[in-house]
């Protein structure tokens, strides 16, 4: 028995987390070391677990609107929207049109500040520690200002209601509106060329975390971590809600699955949303932004599966009705949870660093990961 | 009733699945179709492999407590054909449900069972991984049972839960329900000492 061999076979084990920049959240992962090589992978989640699908069951379906913003705090718009249109179809509730079209609006900014979240937290990861983050985060700053001017939160908005949207947009809104679309195609193009020729970056995510088509569909991946792996599936095309199916827009799609194909698909959806945004904002009419509904409202006795294509992937809602005011069942199908099926099989046999990036790639949110 | 868009009735569903798989289904509806509770994985294999279904993906899968039996949902869909289809089961078990994995079927189903397991106490056999996921091992019951304590608080403080709200409605809850915060277990070993020690 040598020394060496000694070295070589004993493994290690490696907490990072839960509180780690690479995790992005309160998230812990055990790790068995070989040296580099991960040998085995454990995640340990529920560090931020608040039991929302138990305290839904307490509130009416309205009260029940905050907590979807605190599932996926980076994309709340998109979760509001996901909750209202599940309880519509429920309970029999019209939209007004401009609703749907400020839903549409608000719903593809969020997907902008979010994949540039994503996206840049993706490239400190690999190693571009915080600049390029700081670039993406400046649009992202002037969409939480346009959120802000709308309805007083950054974050936590709060802004979809059952029928329709809390309040219509100010008149500052607009103007701020098409100055961020007219300067955001250069903007992504300004952060495409500071990563995507890059050769670091290119060592780091090409081929690397690579998932098949076959895994990625068996596995339940949705959002951009199916379409990196070319999957052309996207409910905003395949299930059109709101007036997505009066949009002109192209789904994105990866050829070999890696990180960068996923960081690609994000980038270049950032620029389909412009270009939805562009579209909805030429055809919104005027008129209400919202129907009243009872503030007990009771859906009849009955379920739904309601879901959207949020910056993750497919949200879902399933809410079973017992005619009362509050839900009898509520649960989120959260795409951040779902979409760490793989992580062991992606993670295992590879480096350290290769795990950390491909973590990146799949855009946790840990709010949404726990509820 | 709020069927989706794109989702098959389970009366087409269910005549298909039933000729392939005789006494497999129970009873069909126009939203979803009922399988024996133990034959669950071969009717989503057979779901899954059959081309005029194609359900690839295992969209959603959750459970519901209804008091005396356990509901299992399984939204699966087709991304080829673009369909949904709706798979429910009944597991009769109340103390001690347990039915088979959907994992040798859809790995998708490996993160979702565990938190079925966690939070409402459902066994999935031959399930290879099946841990608790949001709570910590040790932690006293499943919160999303009906009969867990987070019911009984909002009865017992004795204001309304919402504006307007009936009476009839608490009053049907409450005697469905069969546990107050007063009943619930509070053995040694419970949240203090388990989070103490260590949690995970």
């Amino acid at each position: 028995m040598t020394t060496e061999n000694r070295a070589v076979n004993e493994p290690y084990v490696l907490n990072i987390g839960p509180q780690h920049p690479s995790t992005h959240g309160v998230f812990r992962l055990r790790v068995v070391m070989d040296g580099e090589v991960i040998r085995d992978l454990d995640m340990i989640i529920g560090y931020l677990h608040r039991s929302m699908e138990k305290l839904a069951e307490e509130r009416t379906y309205t009260q029940n609107i905050p907590f979807t913003d605190r599932a996926d705090y980076l994309a709340a718009m998109s979760n509001n929207l996901g909750l209202c249109l599940a309880v519509e179809r429920l309970a029999g509730v019209e939209v007004p049109e401009r609703a749907s079209y400020l839903r549409v609006i608000f719903a593809e900014l969020q997907r902008i500040a979010s994949h540039a979240m994503a996206n840049g937290t993706l490239v400190s990861d690999a190693g571009a520690w915080q600049t390029p983050l700081l670039y993406m985060f400046r649009e992202r700053e002037k969409i939480l200002d346009l959120f802000e001017m709308t309805c007083g939160a950054r974050l936590t908005t709060n802004y979809m209601r059952i029928g329709g949207v809390a309040f219509d947009p100010p008149p500052e809104f607009w103007p701020a509106l098409q100055e961020l679309l007219d300067e955001m195609p250069t903007r992504i193009d300004e952060y495409a060329s500071l990563v995507q020729d890059s050769e670091i970056f290119l060592a780091r995510t090409r081929n690397v975390g690579v998932i098949s088509a076959a895994d990625a569909i068996n596995a339940s991946l949705v959002g951009p971590a199916l379409r990196g792996s070319g999957v052309p599936w996207d409910l905003r095309k395949a299930e059109p809600y709101c007036v997505y199916d009066r949009m002109e827009f192209d789904v994105p799609v990866g050829r070999h699955g890696d990180v960068y194909d996923r960081f690609m698909v994000r980038l270049e959806e950032t620029r389909q949303s412009v270009r939805i945004i562009k579209q909805a904002v030429a055809q919104i009419p005027d008129g209400p932004h919202k129907t009243d509904i009872p503030l007990a409202l009771r859906p009849p006795v009955g379920e739904v599966y309601g879901r959207v294509e949020g910056p993750r992937g497919e949200l879902g809602f399933y809410l079973v009705s017992d005619g009362t005011p509050a839900p009898y069942r509520f649960h989120i199908r959260a795409p951040s949870l779902i979409n760490l099926s793989l992580l062991r099989e992606m993670a295992v046999g590879v480096s350290l660093p290769d795990a950390v990036v491909a973590l990146g790639s799949l855009d946790i949110v840990v709010g949404d990961i726990d509820r | 009733m709020p069927a989706g868009p794109r989702q098959l009735t389970g009366h087409r569903v269910g005549e298909r699945l039933g000729a392939a798989l005789p006494g497999i289904v129970t009873r069909m509806t126009d939203e979803w179709v009922e399988v024996s509770p133990e034959r669950v994985q071969e009717a989503l294999r057979w779901l899954r492999d059959s081309p005029e279904f194609d359900a690839a993906q295992l969209s959603n899968l959750t459970g519901v407590d209804r008091y005396t039996y356990f509901e299992l949902v399984y939204h699966l869909q087709s991304l080829d054909l673009n369909h949904q289809v709706v798979v429910k089961a009944m597991v009769s078990d109340h103390e001690a449900p347990s039915l088979p994995s959907a994992y040798p079927v859809y790995k998708g189903a490996l993160l979702q069972e565990r938190e079925v397991y966690d939070l409402m106490g459902i066994r999935f056999a031959d399930h290879p991984d099946l841990r608790r996921l949001l709570l910590w091992e040790g932690f006293p019951g499943h919160p999303l049972r009906k009969d867990f304590l987070g019911m009984a608080a909002g009865r017992t403080s004795g204001l309304p839960r919402f504006p307007n709200e009936d009476p009839a409605d608490r009053d049907r809850e409450m005697n469905a329900g069969n546990l107050t915060s007063q009943e619930m277990p509070r053995e040694a070993g419970g949240y203090g000492s388990s989070m103490a020690s260590g949690g995970h």
